[in-house]
């Protein structure tokens, strides 16, 4: 493996910055690598070498130009495969959409390519992001580059293995419940959610309107910071973005101070339910930061109990009637059943053939919800639910600048160990999904090694729009493990083998 | 379709009851649609006027057309109607496959206006006051046509064509309470009504309110309830009533065909039923229960309409006069009678003859045109007179080349068929084709001369007083001039030359 593609993305940018590296030669190197373990790892849905060679090559000239740059340009990015992009397939992990190519970029999409940076393909994902494991994929599974044998995470695995196993130094995830957070826990990477509305959803395909939003996937607090600087902003194509900037991330991430910080660990979110050494890691870094300067307090969110209860209803609801639009009509998968094809049985066969279980369980379990005569016990009190939340959060922001918790409960497991049990597999969930409820960001950060030697992750939550404040104690805690461990946490994963 | 039994009228109205309840449709004419920045458009090449967000495609968003709020405001106002100050957007979800996204996007427990107030009155004179229950905004869905089959429906089709022009395009749709007491004249009522918002909407300029274009539509319930019973009659919801005078016809016939089946004790099925222009008869459309369920719930991908009080007033200062208020004020200006006012109000033709006696003509001469020849011309072309090609500066200066001798009103009328026809201005069709009278003396002495040589005996008839006898020589010349003779003039010669 080159050493190239094992730096960070801030320092491949200041190769390219500087002229030591063109971004054909940076792009070739990744591209190299997924040739190489791709066939294990299954990060990506779909490569798009030239699309990204091109890209690359007219940076290269722009910059040989003499043209002012975006700070990033030429730096190669993954994007999940739930963010529609013109010249590549957005499939969402869905067989429904099996080999669709968007007729516009995502917002998102046209920011990075505005900047100058090369796509790389698209990621692997659970179908229609309901999952937290790869494992719904319609495609297969994406694999933990620390043991082919466990899960990368979910839904976003396919963006965690591919900054874990360094086919690129930074990727777009989406994260709805968890699905950037989770990830970089069980693949020791960094992920964030930003503030509901700080990054447009225009061309994400929606799980869950009120909840997804999309995010930076990187292998250091810094990355992620500079990724979601290129990112974010107000689009008048989304009415729920925000119509202020939240200020430079990167500038945060660079104060490595968390004196006078008030750090509020999350009673409901430690100890019991959670895997031993993810507590102990979890304790271990609380002390660093202590160290550091930071104040611990504890706070109380005693409505965190029915969070995963609200969850599984709100996000179900919206999900059966965003995905109402995959019939066949105008775009897709078209199943035509034997007899006479009514569009009635053409939509029914389409659905039954190209939605797989999870998809078709949440849908079921969503309409349900919204029913008449159900609609005021189920969703109506799952969002007053989640009016509590927010207000177990208002109180406890009160009292701390910013909240903590171990980012899941335990270390990646292996394949198909939950798969039949989806009450388990929701579980994983349980110390993310506030955030989302809230519209809060999160940020998930390596924290060390547990259980038989994976990693696990610490979760940072600040109140809306103070995503900065992540950033700054993320950065900080990460160089407080640096100087303790005296290498990365990456750093720690085994070699995979590389196809020749 | 089977032949429904229907009762005398008069007779049904003795033993029911009728109430009726009017949901109008009106298409707003923004530039652009509800929630894309597509043209707003009628008549263009099929799905030419589309997008991803109009034709649903995966990752799409909606955005509030601002310009299509201010309309609904106006249209609320105007109604009489408080405007909501939080107004929120919500989910109707069902599958069908004109509506793109499979649900559509609409207003339900928070409308953007309600609880107004419009004073209706029916060719009799009489005046009723229809509660306003709300005021909502929401989209138009796609246009289908069914080809093969025999009844241009959905069922026996050979396939369907779909045109997404329309999706997305803004409505407004106002629903009435229940209207109690119209008792004969509920036909009139709900066709006064209708005459009314279009007046309305018209005179404020949101909606080219062009009925046979669908820009105004409307959907009728009728129930029948025995006199005296407290408890509402089932009701049926008559679709696609095109015209004025189809939404009285197809009231009458509800009426009618409910009060046989109830006097046969046939319970009504609570349904939707087509209008049937040429059969004039409705006939049973789908069963439509309270259950039906549509799955609302508050749109998450759109913030709540919040428009501010200023705002609101803003708005209020440049509605125009409302139509009752304007009634009486030009009924008093231009000195009608009650009956003659009725005619013009029930034709729709207030603006006409406004615009008609602006350009110059005197009242009673516009009130003569536009209810008289223009009327019959419009009806013999199947027409509603307010759509025909003239304008009000058109009919002045018609009835401007009559009053001053120019033509006569039998050549007025000529003169008007080619304008109609498009040949220009009534001077410019005078002149181009030579419809001028004559009332050269040389040309009528000369033709006199010659009818009198065949009817010796008028000249004396008029010397004896006998004037009716002139009229067999004006008859005569006319006849030999083609029209074109000034008959005031042939009579004062004739006079003259009786006198000698």
């Amino acid at each position: 493996m080159s050493d190239l593609i094992r730096k960070s993305a801030s320092e491949q940018a200041e190769l390219l910055r500087t002229g030591q590296v063109s971004s054909v030669e940076l792009t070739q190197a990744h591209l190299d690598r997924t040739a190489a373990v791709d066939g294990d790892v299954h990060s990506y849905l779909h490569v798009g070498p030239e699309a990204a060679l091109a890209a690359a090559a007219d940076i290269d000239r722009r910059r040989a130009a003499g043209e002012q740059l975006h700070q990033l340009a030429g730096l190669p990015i993954a994007v999940k495969d739930n963010l529609t992009t013109t010249d590549a397939p957005t499939t969402s992990g869905s067989k429904i959409l099996e080999g669709w190519v968007p007729p516009y970029d995502a917002t998102v999409v046209a920011k990075l390519r505005a900047a100058g940076m090369p796509i790389l393909g698209k990621t692997n994902l659970d179908e229609f992001a309901m999952g937290s494991s790869t494992e719904f994929s319609a495609y297969g599974p994406s694999k933990n580059p620390w043991d082919l044998g466990r899960i990368p995470g979910g839904s976003g695995g396919g963006s965690s293995s591919v900054v874990a196993s360094f086919q690129a130094p930074l990727a777009i995830g989406s994260d709805t419940g968890g699905s950037i957070r989770y990830p970089a826990f069980v693949t020791g990477t960094v992920g964030a959610k930003p503030t509901y509305g700080a990054v447009s959803r225009y061309g994400l395909i929606a799980l869950a309107s009120s909840l997804d939003q999309v995010g930076p996937v990187s292998r250091n607090v810094l990355d992620s910071a500079l990724l979601q600087d290129v990112i974010a902003g107000h689009d008048p194509h989304d009415s729920t973005s925000l119509p202020e900037s939240l200020g430079s991330m990167a500038e945060a991430a660079k104060k490595l101070d968390v004196k006078g910080m008030r750090i509020g660990v999350i009673k409901q979110l430690n100890g019991e339910g959670f895997a031993a050494g993810v507590s102990a890691r979890f304790n271990e870094s609380l002390q660093l930061l202590q160290q550091a300067g930071a104040e611990i307090v504890e706070v109380d969110c005693p409505s965190f109990e029915y969070a995963i209860a609200a969850y599984y209803l709100i996000l179900p609801a919206e999900a059966s009637s965003n995905l109402a639009k995959f019939d066949s009509v105008r775009f897709g998968l078209r199943v035509t059943p034997e007899g006479t094809p009514t569009i009635e049985r053409v939509m029914a066969a389409t659905r039954e053939a190209g939605f797989g279980p999870e998809v078709k369980r949440r849908i079921i379990l969503g309409t349900y919800a919204l029913s008449s005569g159900y609609y005021d016990a189920y969703y109506g009190s799952a969002q007053k639910v989640r009016t509590l939340i927010q207000r177990d959060f208002d109180a406890a922001f009160a009292k701390a600048d910013v909240l903590v918790s171990p980012t899941a409960p335990s270390v990646a497991f292996k394949f198909g160990e939950k798969l039949d049990d989806p009450l388990a597999m929701y579980l994983n969930d349980i110390a993310t999904i506030p955030a989302n409820l809230a519209g809060i960001p999160g940020i998930a950060v390596p924290n060390g090694l547990a259980e038989e030697n994976m990693p696990s992750g610490i979760q940072f939550l600040a109140p809306a729009r103070e995503d900065a404040r992540l950033y700054q104690v993320g950065a900080t805690l990460e160089k407080l493990h640096e100087d303790v461990w005296g290498k990365r946490m990456i750093d720690f994963a085994p070699e995979l083998q590389e196809a020749r | 379709m089977a032949k429904d039994e229907l009762m005398n009228y008069e007779k049904a109205l003795e033993q029911f009851e009728v109430v009726i309840g009017l949901e109008v449709h009106v298409e707003l004419n923004t530039n652009t649609k509800m929630f894309c920045g597509c043209r707003n458009e009628f008549g263009n090449e099929p799905n030419t006027n589309v997008c991803p967000i109009c034709i649903g495609l995966p990752g799409s968003l909606p955005a509030v057309n601002k310009k299509a709020v201010e309309s609904s405001i106006k249209i609320g106002l105007q109604l009489g109607c408080e405007i909501a100050p939080n107004g929120r957007f919500a989910r109707k979800n069902y599958f069908y496959p004109d509506l793109a996204k499979n649900f559509q996007t609409s207003q339900f427990d928070e409308p953007i206006a309600f609880e107004g107030a419009l004073d209706v009155e029916v060719p009799s004179g009489k005046v009723f006051t229809i509660q306003i229950e709300r005021a909502h905004m929401e989209e138009d869905a796609g246009k289908l046509t069914h080809v093969g089959g025999s009844t241009g429906r959905i069922q026996g089709a050979e396939y369907s064509l779909v045109d997404y022009n329309r999706a997305g395009v803004p409505l407004v749709e106002i629903v009435t309470k229940p209207v109690y007491g119209a008792g004969a004249e509920a036909p009139e009522l709900a066709a006064a009504y209708v005459r009314l918002i279009r007046e309305i909407v018209k005179s404020m300029n949101v909606s080219d309110a062009r009925m046979e274009r669908g820009n105004v539509r409307c959907d009728a319930n009728v129930s029948l309830r025995p006199h005296g019973q407290e408890k509402l009659g089932t009701r049926t919801e008559t679709k696609n009533v095109n015209s004025l005078r189809s939404i009285e016809r197809a009231v009458r016939y509800e009426i009618q065909r409910q009060a046989a089946l109830l006097a046969k004790g046939v319970a009504i099925t609570q349904e939707t039923r087509h209008w049937h222009e040429d059969k004039g008869a409705t006939s049973s459309g789908r069963p439509k229960s309270d259950a039906d369920d549509y799955r609302y719930f508050p749109e998450p991908d759109l913030v709540p309409v919040q428009p501010s009080k200023a705002w609101i007033e803003e708005i209020r200062a440049t509605l125009p006069e409302n139509p009752a208020d304007r009634r009486k004020r030009v009924q008093a200006e231009w000195g009608f009678a009650d009956l003659e006012f009725r005619d013009v109000v029930n034709a729709g033709l207030l603006d006409q003859i406004e615009e008609t006696v602006k350009a110059g003509a005197k009242p009673q001469a516009a009130r003569k045109w536009w209810t008289g020849e223009l009327a019959r011309i419009a009806n013999t072309q199947d027409q509603d007179v307010t759509d025909l090609e003239i304008s009000g500066a058109y009919v002045a200066e018609l009835a401007g080349l009559v009053e001053a001798g120019k033509i006569n009103d039998r050549l007025a009328r000529e003169v008007l068929t080619f304008v109609l026809a498009g040949e220009g201005s009534p001077a410019q069709v005078v002149a181009a084709r030579g419809l001028e009278v004559v009332s050269d003396d040389g040309a009528l002495i000369a033709a006199i001369e010659a009818a009198l040589a065949k009817q010796p005996d008028v000249l004396d008839a008029i010397r004896e007083g006998r004037m009716q006898a002139a009229g067999a020589v004006i008859g005569a010349v006319m006849q030999a001039m083609k029209g074109s003779a000034d008959a005031g003039r042939v009579r004062e010669l004739l006079i003259e030359m009786a006198n000698k």
